[in-house]
């Protein structure tokens, strides 16, 4: 007999701009969603976020941490040019998953 | 646009204010048509400059920031000045991921992002008296 579980997967739809004023509101609700949830797989798609500056590096790595230590993974989706360069430049592609 | 366009804000030191800086330099990047993407690189800068003020040019109190920027059809030279603690270890504070901030997810990113979306930057610090960024940003017409 093989039991299989799904993996619990949740997407968090970001809006807006990522900074260091909306990013701790951001922290809050991940937070949340990750504590309440507690999903095998995060996915966070950006295609409301239309610019995200170096705080959300921060704000990404914290969440990358704590998901980790669940034994869960973090995705992202749907990023623009701008947000995608800030991901290649904190090297945050090396540990965090682009999916589509 | 032959004559050189220059513009200077002076606001308060406050999270609130990173989106306020960053779109009037955008805004005024616009006048000379540049790409989307040139906009987006100087609006990050922007935000990252404001940002270190904010998180670190005033250590427990609110203090005055100065935007200027001077604009030319080829480029855009951009200035992010207080008049705070200054910076003690300048060469460390421009390596990636050096903080000095621990425990607030801060990434020490800043100075690496504002180098690699704009074409030039250059920092002068004195402890004590503030530190002055300067950005250029010059426009993919102009290197055509």
């Amino acid at each position: 007999m093989q039991i299989q579980t799904a993996k619990k997967q949740k997407t968090l739809r970001l809006k807006g701009e990522i900074d260091h004023h909306t990013a701790e509101a951001l922290r809050r609700k991940m937070d949340k969603l990750i504590g309440d949830e507690q999903p095998d797989r995060l996915i966070l798609d950006f295609s409301e976020v239309n610019l995200m500056d170096s705080s959300g590096i921060g704000l990404i790595l914290g969440r990358y941490k704590k998901l980790k230590k669940n034994g869960a993974e973090l995705c992202v989706t749907n990023l623009n040019r701008q947000i995608d360069k800030v991901f290649r430049l904190a090297g945050l592609y090396q540990i965090i998953k682009k999916v589509k | 646009m032959k004559t050189e366009n220059k513009m200077e804000l002076s606001f308060l030191g406050i999270s609130e204010n990173e989106g306020f800086a960053r779109v009037c330099a955008g805004a005024f990047a616009a006048q000379v048509n540049p790409t989307m993407e040139e906009i987006a690189d100087i609006k990050t800068a922007v935000s990252e400059a404001v940002t270190n003020v904010i998180v670190h040019a005033y250590p427990g109190e609110v203090g005055k920031v100065v935007l200027r920027g001077a604009l030319q059809e080829d480029q855009l030279v951009i200035e992010v000045e207080d008049y705070g603690c200054g910076i003690p270890d300048l060469e460390s504070a421009l390596q990636p991921f050096y903080t000095t901030v621990a425990g607030e997810e801060r990434s020490g990113m800043g100075f690496t992002v504002m180098q690699t979306f704009m074409d030039q930057m250059f920092v002068s610090s004195v402890v004590g008296q503030g530190t002055k960024v300067t950005m250029v940003k010059k426009f993919q017409k102009a290197k055509k």
